[in-house]
């Protein structure tokens, strides 16, 4: 049986899925029943001084037929009492000593920050996660990723909160970055024990095509929200491998963005997460989603033979690199397997209009060929191809000796004749 | 309606006299639709039910969007189906009906009553996955019903090009013909010698697919393009001669459909209680039949018409549905999911047995059966009697080509009228489609082949000019 637990920054969890600082752990019986349901731990939706929220909040982009394939929110931090909150975390703790609840935190001034540090940590908080990251509303206010988009305010704050802080402590960065390193090592630099990445991506997430109003609407105005759901994992993904491949970043990481199920969490882990947070997909369709990403995981584990999660925990992070480090001369072409075509040719469509009009339908049947002569290799044929295994991109053995553009360049390593450069 | 009848019946007599230019027009914008409030068919409901716009939306996401689409090429009237359905998935129902109108302006009715099974549905690359294939025929019905119900106007007429057009027949092909027509710009005129348009679409459907008053708003949303005229009522050949049509016509467009019912020839075919199929159906759809004493029903044929026949019966709630079919289910003319349909719904088949004669009183009672070898020879011991309260004969029908044997130049084959590809037949200025060119097919082809010979006709008529 794999083992699920995790350590992350010292945050201990039954398993590596934490409920992420939203709406989903907004209160303690909805956290009660995540814990239930098979939730490892919580960010309690973040703390500060209560605001008020508007109607509507939420937006969701529908892509090809999936509602939410895209979800943005204008929510702001909690609109409860500080003294619920904190009455509610203690006996979250009470029911669930085992699972992790870390308190997310926002607030302005290093007092704000030592006073509500204390009093989280009294009421049971396991660790602290620093919100540097809200794209919207609190950032007006000199908040959220108004801090985080400032490597020397984020490193203050983080300073501030890990000198008055007795448990640990996790930043949570922003995206609204062009380069997200810079701020992880603010981080650390500041003190802190890991970071969680990334937060809502600043977006205007539709609009409304009749009243010429962008969504979500708020009476005849709206505003930029935070990005997130199965859309933005591909950004979140780049960003937690850029700083699991820094190497004088040495601080653990909690994956954010987009994680719907176990494979998901999968590739979080694999590119540096010890562990993810999720929240929209909790949103669209509750807490019972965990079940999945468990048992997904384990039987992943099983497969792959790894006992532990922190045997997995960067493991596909070396075979991130540099552009310029690929190698030039691993040639691969698309194979149709014509047993398994059904010849929808889609693959033609998208090689002759998307790619190197390479693939041709063939007179007399409805499985086309490849003029491997002219193939890159560049993989749209089988993505389009809704048969499963039935375009392979298999490699050619071109005698050519790894060479990558680096090494063209400074070693002058010869590199293979174009293709499709017609 | 009947009073409705007899007054046309009365006009037409007047009529008859009349030559072409006197002949009072009925057009169907002016009609007080002859249909009965309550008909048999009204018993019906649709059993393949209408997709709600969610359902559409999600249905039309799961195509692939095939390019050089089998689907496409397994549509007579060539729709560009995986465009229409594309724009179903984006909400752009406008757009989808005007896809498929483009192609085939009776694809409403098309939507409900093509043969999607061993057309675009059997075609869909999908039936190679372990997936269902995309439910094509409920989408078009999806965009076309919203076009109808929404009152969407896609076309207009053709500048006017001063030539007249004479259509025989106002079924499905010669409405499609004549709707081409429009849009080239040439006046059509429609004969119908009955009093009801729109041919076997309002005739003949089985009404679970698509009852009668469905068929003609279909027509009057056709005719809606404006400059055809209908005349019913009108049997070319009597009011009007051949020589007639001619001389006042740049070109004329064949599409009577079929005759009537063929009988078997056999003892007591002319008792009451036998029937032929195409008939009694029409019976059904348009008036109401009085069934409360049939209690059982014995089908002759093993064709489309048969197996509609007999789920119709089944369906207006005879409770003994028995068809009798000379041969074995593998060369059975019938599509097989209609007849999975039928047996599955309770419908008795015996296989391989003829009728040899009817018996009975005043009214049929049994039928005389027997059963037939490999050979088609009757068996030892094979006879055998069915009970019957009603005979439905679905064996075919005549062929109406006698009206134009006078024409030089107009040749049949097996009774069909024979046309090229464009519908010309070797007569100039005369094309024909539908039933009565290609022997007995589904609507669609009836659609395609109109719009065909319409394109040829305006080649013909307007010489080089054809493409300005």
């Amino acid at each position: 049986m794999p083992d699920l637990r995790t350590n992350t920054g010292g945050i201990h969890s039954p398993n590596p899925f934490w409920l992420a600082s939203a709406p989903p752990a907004n209160s303690g019986l909805q956290i009660q029943r995540a814990f239930e349901a098979g939730w490892g731990g919580a960010v309690w939706k973040t703390l500060g001084i209560p605001i008020q929220n508007v109607s509507s909040r939420f937006g969701a982009h529908t892509i090809g037929g999936v509602r939410g394939a895209g979800f943005s929110n204008i929510e702001l931090i909690t609109d409860r009492s500080l003294d619920i909150n904190l009455r509610e975390i203690t006996e979250t703790k009470r029911l669930f000593p085992k699972h992790p609840i870390i308190v997310s935190l926002m607030v302005e001034t290093e007092s704000e920050w030592r006073d509500i540090i204390k009093r989280s940590i009294d009421a049971g908080a396991d660790g602290l996660e620093l919100n540097f990251g809200c794209p919207h509303g609190m950032c007006e206010r000199g908040m959220g990723s108004a801090v985080g988009q400032e490597p020397t305010v984020n490193e203050r704050i983080t300073g501030w909160a890990v000198k008055h802080s007795s448990v640990p402590v996790l930043v949570k960065l922003t995206p609204n970055v062009s380069n997200i390193v810079p701020h992880g090592m603010a981080a650390q630099r500041g003190g802190a024990h890991g970071v969680s990445l990334i937060n809502t991506i600043k977006s205007i997430i539709a609009v409304d095509i009749d009243r010429f109003v962008p969504e979500p609407r708020v009476g005849s105005m709206s505003t930029n929200g935070g990005y997130c759901g199965a859309a933005v994992k591909p950004i979140a993904l780049h960003m937690v491998a850029a700083l699991a491949r820094e190497r004088d970043f040495k601080l653990p990481i909690s994956g954010i963005g987009g994680i719907c199920n176990w494979r998901d969490a999968v590739e979080f882990i694999l590119l540096g997460a010890s562990t993810v947070q999720v929240c929209t997909e909790v949103m669209l369709r509750g807490y019972g989603v965990v079940e999945d990403m468990i048992d997904g995981l384990e039987q992943y584990m099983r497969t792959h033979d790894f006992s532990t999660i922190d045997q997995m925990v960067g493991k596909a992070v070396p075979a991130c690199g540099e552009w310029g480090e690929l190698d030039l001369n691993y040639e691969t072409v698309a194979k149709i397997d014509a047993s398994k075509c059904i010849g929808c040719q889609l693959c033609v469509a998208a090689c002759h209009d998307g790619a190197h009009q390479c693939i041709h339908p063939v007179e007399g049947t409805r499985v086309p060929t490849v003029d491997e002569s002219e193939c890159v290799g560049c993989n749209l044929c089988q993505i389009v191809c809704p048969v499963e295994g039935c375009i392979e991109l298999v490699q050619v053995d071109n005698g050519q000796a790894r060479a990558s553009w680096n090494e063209h360049m400074t070693e002058g390593k010869p590199i293979r004749p174009k293709k499709g450069a017609h | 309606m009947f009073s409705r009848l007899r007054s046309l019946a009365v006009t037409l007599s007047v009529l008859r006299s009349m030559r072409v230019p006197e002949i009072t027009s009925w057009i169907l914008s002016r009609m007080d639709l002859p249909l009965l409030a309550h008909r048999t068919e009204s018993a019906f409901t649709d059993f393949k039910l209408p997709l709600m716009r969610g359902e559409a939306i999600a249905e039309a996401t799961r195509c692939l969007f095939c390019a050089d689409a089998p689907c496409i090429a397994a549509c007579p009237t060539s729709i560009d189906i995986p465009q229409f359905i594309r724009k179903i998935s984006t909400d752009n129902v406008h757009g989808s009906a005007k896809t498929i109108f483009e192609s085939n302006i009776l694809g409403m009715s098309c939507a409900r009553v093509c043969p999607v099974e061993v057309l675009c549905v059997g075609a869909c690359v999908y039936n190679q996955l372990e997936q269902p294939p995309i439910a094509i025929g409920k989408l078009q019905r999806y965009a076309t019903d919203r076009a109808f119900a929404e009152g969407w106007e896609f076309f207009e007429a053709g500048a006017d090009t001063g030539k007249r057009v004479a259509l025989i027949g106002a079924g499905p092909a010669s409405l499609a013909a004549a709707h081409e027509l429009r849009r080239l710009g040439h006046a059509c005129t429609i004969f119908e010698k009955r009093a009801t348009v729109g041919g076997l679409n309002t005739t003949g459907v089985a009404p679970y697919k698509m009852k009668s008053d469905r068929a003609l708003t279909e027509v009057e949303w056709i005719l809606s393009i404006g400059g055809i005229e209908v005349k019913t009522g009108v049997t070319i050949g009597e009011q009007i001669s051949l020589a007639d049509l001619e001389r006042e016509f740049d070109a004329v467009f064949v599409g009577v459909g079929l005759g009537s019912d063929s009988a078997l020839g056999i003892a007591g075919e002319s008792l009451a209680g036998v029937h032929g199929a195409v008939e009694w159906i029409e019976r059904m759809k348009l008036e109401h039949l009085d069934l409360r004493a049939v209690q059982r029903v014995v089908v002759v044929g093993g064709g489309n018409t048969a197996l509609d026949a007999a789920r119709e019966s089944l369906g207006l709630g005879i409770p003994n549905v028995t068809m009798l079919y000379r041969g074995q289910r593998e060369v059975m003319s019938g599509y097989s999911h209609e007849l999975d349909a039928a047996m599955s719904e309770g419908v008795r088949i015996e296989w391989q047995s003829v009728a040899t004669s009817f018996g009975g009183g005043n009214r049929v009672e049994r039928v005389e059966c027997m059963r037939l070898d490999e050979s088609k020879r009757p068996m030892e011991g094979g006879a055998f009697v069915l009970e019957t309260d009603l005979v439905l004969m679905a064996i075919g029908q005549s062929k109406l080509h006698a009206m134009f044997a006078t024409l030089p130049g107009i040749a049949f084959d097996r009774g069909s009228i024979r046309v090229n590809a464009d519908g010309a037949t070797g007569r100039r200025g005369w094309f024909a489609g539908g039933d009565c060119a290609n022997g007995g097919k589904e609507v669609v082809y009836a659609a395609a082949e109109g719009k065909r010979a319409a394109h040829a006709m305006h080649a013909e008529m307007m010489g080089g000019h054809a493409h300005a």
